[in-house]
């Protein structure tokens, strides 16, 4: 190996940051651009699917848009929480962060509840045809990320009750944060194109 | 923030230690252990993208003995040697393997092993990712071919057309095998993507700013980021297809107003990008091989970077040029004609530009720019009959007929495999200390490109005597029978000449000439460290001065000091200028990315007998994935 | 080094010669025998000319940059600025030349996608369906009486412009008679059409061009171009329901035929069969080939195929039906009667 000269130190940098500075940051972003890119395909197959087909829905009624207008009202009134939990965390104000993210616990448990019931409401098999194969995907593709996320939040909340919650944790907690935004931003196309574009 | 209050005892910079010291503590730290647990653990990028290396070569050996059945069935009109189910299944599992199992992981495990090195880093972004995205791939593969050895490969075509293989009359679990296969690699290449992204973002060696970055490297991260953008098109394809045959979708059924055209939308938005996934981290090769055989810097920096850019986006605007034939509207596809001519710019610049930097030099004939120039006459083939390709009515004539399959062999084998085994000639040095054998080198590229162009250029004339693709068997009234023995002829040469490689590869691992650090007098980091390169990779973080770090600083190396020495850093800087800004911790070797993956192979096999797979399936591998996440309490894992 | 581009610049001109000399023949794109499949071609040639060009001229540019020149290069960033700056304007300049070149390159191929799909008023009106592995034909009239469904097989009268519609009963398969004209899918739930001219008489053979499962590489059809009057008769001939045998071997094997599973599939207009799912057999013996190009049409022939279908092609949607070896020859008898 060559001879070296050490020309700057490092010694003084931090082990750990928030934002765009951490690398986990930035694989969050790129996983929300895959699954984003994922979102749109299917949103433009469902799209294409409308513009094959003459009629649409393929079914008597559309479906019951109130659990859909439900989940998409308590997303929103998530960010706030959702909020809370990323500027606390930055601050690293322990107690705080607690707090917010078993809120936000209990609002995933929440939302996947009423999924389950919005499945219910759709008014169409997902093996009748195509429309009902198109939508069942679609809220079948959000519930996932809601679940996900959930999962990842339950996990995290357990975390910052035990001796790790502390340190790089804090990072944690803005990353699962900024996915959320994700999980909520992605719900408004798809409850337009759900709910509505069969009304249309 | 600052981490002054991390137990001292702990806290030893490299500041503090002689050289030889230094290099031995960070090889521990890095290193990876014995037994097989912890080689099951290993997040090394070397060690793993190896293990991707040679896995990937594996394959492409398969994929080949199937191509050779095939040109043996086919080298006489009527020959019995396979039925039509065996040559079926025989051309499926061939492209299936070469593209999904061969090209895209090839590319990325030279992309794993080399863009740590190149921007001068310990290890990749997000170590057990990529543990994990290895695994993935290693147990699709191997999960496609068990299925094979079984007779129940796929037999519906790597693009796997709907209704073809949709519920009514793909046979068997055949066409669920293929879909499934692809969740495992695109998984697989997902992650490596995003991993290749934030190391060549947030990773480089402090002063490697945007336009300091090595060619190869740009040409992974734009690659990357076309996998980004195009495989989850494949991924919703491949699920759609999924559901319709095992749960009664009806995305694909024409009777319950799904259409067999959108499959084939979804899956060309992703199969046109993928041809430039495969080529883009060969033009990378391309630039490295020619700038250090010419003995100069590459011409053209910012032009060959923004042709890559370029290819990159354009390669999105291509798709429907496989579906000329299709009865799509005509001016929607003029407008595909365009853009597929288009593309046709930025790769001509790609050409100039190297044919200008070995212009007026005094090139150094090694076996790697041999590689180089073989690929130079092969690809500018392959693109100009792609032009032809892109005329929709030259296009009706052509497609699906032996006229494409030897455009895109030229392209593949031409524009990827061929400098693919320049920059195995290149840098196997690097990855195991010792020289490939010249003389050997030399044989084996002279069969390969006789053989490949043997081999391929007779298919262009039997594509347009109207021989089409993916005929078991055709009549000796046909007048194919001459060209096709010529071409049976030339894959056993090219077959030959990957023997020989196979060989040179083996017998060098042991006998070749003791290397050195930078064999070539190259100018790019990788050859900055040893070869092959310690655990650690680069006892102290290079600083760098300019695009050839190498030979710009022919004296003692800038370098940064100041991370720790017992536990894993990286250095962390800007995304944009490399500023030093993070002494992040770097993840110790698991075994969790490896459950997780087993956990995800049950699921995904599960899936294909029953739905309710992906609901217990889950299970396991949530635990694996807590595992794998859950801090140890290390220090490390605090921060 | 110098003289290996030489090698390859004769290489090349040697594979261009072959071309030249292997564009003759039975199915072939470079044998153009109507004016859209002369469109084609004459495009390809065009192409190939501008195509070769460029590549012989890289090739020659490469070969020179090969040459040695200069001192070894010990320091490799020592590089002259103003070879640099030259090298910035010629390869800007090819840059441009290499736009302008696909540019009307692309200006050539949008008039001739217009010319191929010019639509002319048809003569003739063929409906195809694609099935695994063989062709449903049906010639559609206003007047419905003279409509008659045929297989594998499509006479159409010189000179004269013929459309063709296209779906598929079953999965993708793609028309392509190479001496015609390009080649079109057949999709289920979608009609694609296609246009033709043959000028000349003469049998043009295609074959399907997508990947359609077991059987593809044995699914080829014949076009019959002929003059009016011979297509005419042809026609009414066709229009006619089979003609009930006299010969008492064709007796048998009619009452054979009859009352064996065949019916179940297969339709002979003028008897009891009436099957939709497998090709129309009323006129059977007046096609040149058996199952879709795969025998010519003999007695024999005939005979072997009913015998032993996947045999012959392997994986067909026939069944293999048990018959004692004097029905097999009557029910062969009576077939290739059907004129």
């Amino acid at each position: 190996m060559r001879r070296q000269r050490i020309v700057e130190d490092v010694s003084a940098l931090p082990t750990y940051a928030f934002g765009t500075t951490m690398t986990t940051w930035w694989g969050t972003l790129g996983f929300c651009v895959i699954e984003g890119m994922g979102f749109a395909l299917a949103i433009a197959a469902y799209l294409y699917l409308v513009h094959v087909n003459p009629q649409w829905p393929l079914a008597d009624a559309p479906p019951n848009h109130w659990p859909g207008t439900a989940v998409l009202v308590i997303l929103l009134a998530s960010l706030w929480p959702n909020w809370k939990a990323e500027h606390d965390a930055k601050e690293e104000n322990l107690p705080a962060v607690r707090r917010w993210l078993v809120i936000m616990s209990a609002i995933g448990f929440v939302l996947i509840a009423i999924r389950f019931y919005e499945f219910t409401q759709l008014k169409v098999r997902w093996d009748q045809n195509a429309y009902g194969s198109a939508t069942w995907f679609l809220l079948a593709l959000h519930a996932t990320h809601i679940i996900t996320d959930l999962a990842d939040t339950v996990v995290l909340t357990a975390l910052m009750f035990t001796r790790h919650g502390r340190g790089k944790r804090f990072a944690d907690v803005e990353d699962n944060a900024f996915y959320w935004y994700f999980v909520v931003g992605s719900w408004v196309p798809m409850y337009l194109l759900i709910y509505w574009v069969p009304r249309w | 923030m600052s981490d002054a209050a991390v137990t001292s005892g702990r806290d030893l910079r490299d500041t503090a230690l002689p050289d030889g010291e230094l290099h031995a503590r960070l090889s521990r730290t890095w290193g990876t252990g014995k037994g097989l647990i912890a080689r099951l653990s290993t997040v090394d990028h070397k060690i793993i993208g190896r293990r991707y290396l040679i896995t990937a070569f594996v394959f492409l050996l398969l994929g080949g003995a199937l191509a050779a059945a095939m040109r043996i069935q086919l080298a006489r009109p009527g020959n019995q040697v396979l039925g039509p189910d065996a040559y079926n299944q025989l051309f499926t599992m061939h492209g299936t393997t070469m593209m999904f199992l061969f090209a895209v992981p090839v590319m990325e495990a030279v992309g794993v092993y080399l863009v740590p090195l190149m921007v001068g880093t310990r290890n990749i972004a997000f170590p057990r990712l990529n543990a994990f995205s290895y695994w993935t791939y290693l147990f699709g593969g191997i999960f496609i071919w068990t299925a094979f050895a079984l007779k129940v490969g796929p037999d519906v075509g790597w693009f796997a057309y709907v209704p073809l293989s949709g519920p009514q009359y793909g046979v068997g679990k055949r066409p669920d095998v293929w879909a499934q296969m692809i969740t495992f690699t695109e998984v697989s290449a997902l992650a490596v993507a995003v991993e290749i992204i934030v190391t060549t973002f947030k990773q480089r060696a402090p002063g490697m700013t945007l336009d300091r970055i090595p060619l190869f490297v740009w040409a992974m991260l734009v690659t990357s980021f076309a996998i980004v953008f195009s495989m989850p098109a494949i991924v919703i394809a491949s699920t759609t297809l999924i559901l319709d045959r095992l749960i009664g979708t009806h995305f694909y059924n024409a009777a319950e107003g799904g259409d067999s055209l959108l499959y084939q939308h979804l899956f060309w938005f992703f199969g046109h990008p993928e041809v430039y996934i495969i080529f883009l981290p060969a033009t990378g090769m391309v630039s490295m091989i020619v700038a250090t055989f010419a003995r100069r810097p590459a011409f053209g920096y910012i032009p060959l970077v923004l042709s890559l850019i370029a290819i990159g986006f354009l390669s999105f605007g291509l798709w429907v040029h496989h579906m000329f034939a299709t009865g799509l509207p005509q001016l929607g596809m003029s407008f595909f004609t365009a853009n597929s001519m288009l593309i046709a710019i930025p790769n001509g610049v790609q050409i100039f530009c190297w044919i200008a930097t070995l212009w007026g030099g005094r090139p150094v004939f090694r076996t790697p720019l041999l590689f180089v120039l073989g690929f130079f006459f092969i690809f500018v083939i392959g693109g100009l009959s792609g032009i032809m390709l892109a005329s929709v009515p030259i296009d009706l004539q052509v497609h699906d007929t032996y006229f494409v399959v030897a455009h895109f062999h030229y392209v593949l084998i031409g524009g990827a495999v061929f400098p693919l085994l320049g920059a195995v000639y290149y840098w196997f040095p690097k990855l195991t200390g010792r020289m490939m054998s010249e003389a050997m080198g030399r044989w084996n590229f002279w069969l390969a490109f006789v053989g490949f162009n043997l081999a391929f250029f007779p298919m262009h004339i039997l594509g347009l005597q109207g021989m089409p693709r993916r005929v078991y068997t055709y009549g000796p009234e046909m007048g194919w029978a001459n060209l096709n023995l010529l071409a049976t002829v030339g894959a056993v040469i090219l077959a030959l000449s990957f023997l020989l490689f196979v060989w040179n590869v083996f017998s060098s691992v042991r006998g070749g000439a003791i290397a050195g650090d930078n064999p070539w007098d190259a100018g790019t980091l990788e050859w900055a460290t040893a070869s092959p390169p310690p655990p650690q990779n680069f006892d102290r973080i290079p600083l760098v001065t300019s695009r050839e770090p190498l030979w710009a600083e022919r004296g003692a190396m800038p370098v940064v000091g100041g991370l720790t020495v017992d536990d894993r850093q990286v250095l962390v800087t800007t995304v944009t200028d490399a500023r030093a800004e993070l002494r992040e911790s770097s993840p110790e070797p698991s075994i969790w990315p490896f459950l997780a993956s087993v956990a995800l192979t049950v699921l995904f096999v599960g899936s294909i007998f029953t739905p309710w797979a992906v609901v217990w399936g889950a299970v396991p591998v949530g635990v694996a994935l807590l595992g794998w996440f859950w801090p140890k309490g290390d220090v490390e894992d605090e921060g | 080094m110098t003289g290996r581009p030489h090698a390859r610049a004769a290489l090349a001109v040697l594979a261009f010669a072959a071309i030249l000399g292997g564009c003759q023949g039975w199915q072939s794109a470079l044998d153009p025998q109507g004016p859209q499949a002369r469109e084609l071609a004459w495009l390809f040639w065009m192409f190939l000319a501008v195509l070769t060009a460029i590549f012989v001229a890289v090739m020659i540019a490469l070969a020179l940059a090969l040459i040695p020149r200069g001192p070894p290069r010990d320091d490799p960033l020592a590089v002259d600025p103003r070879s640099e700056r030259r090298k910035n304007f010629v390869v800007a300049g090819l840059a441009v030349a290499t736009g302008v070149t696909v540019l009307v390159l692309t200006g050539f191929s949008y008039v001739s996608q217009r010319n191929l799909f010019r639509v002319e008023e048809e003569a003739v009106i063929v409906r195809v369906t694609g099935h695994q592995w063989w062709w449903e034909v049906r010639y559609e009239e206003p007047d419905a009486s003279r409509t008659f469904t045929t297989a594998n097989e499509i006479h159409v009268p010189v000179g004269k412009p013929v459309k063709v519609k296209l779906n598929s009963a079953d999965v993708i398969h793609s028309f392509w008679l190479p001496n015609l004209m390009g080649k079109m899918d057949l999709i289920p739930g979608q009609e694609n059409d296609i246009r033709f001219v043959a000028e000349r008489p003469g049998l043009y053979r295609g074959q399907c061009a997508e990947f359609c499962g077991l059987q593809h590489a044995r699914m080829g059809l014949l076009v019959v171009a002929e003059e009016e009057g011979a297509f005419n008769r042809w026609r009414d001939a066709q229009i006619a329901p089979a003609e009930t045998p006299t010969e008492p071997e064709r007796i048998t094997g009619q009452q054979a035929f009859l009352s064996r599973p065949c019916v179940m599939c297969h339709t002979v207009r003028g008897t009891g069969a009436g099957g939709k799912v497998a090709p129309d057999l009323t006129h059977i013996g007046s096609r040149r080939h058996l199952a879709a190009s795969t025998l010519p049409m003999s007695r024999g022939n005939l005979a072997a195929w009913i015998v032993d279908p996947h045999g012959i092609k392997p994986g067909v949607n026939m069944p293999t039906i048990k018959l004692d070896p004097d029905d097999i020859n009557a029910i062969a008898a009576y077939l290739e009667g059907l004129k």
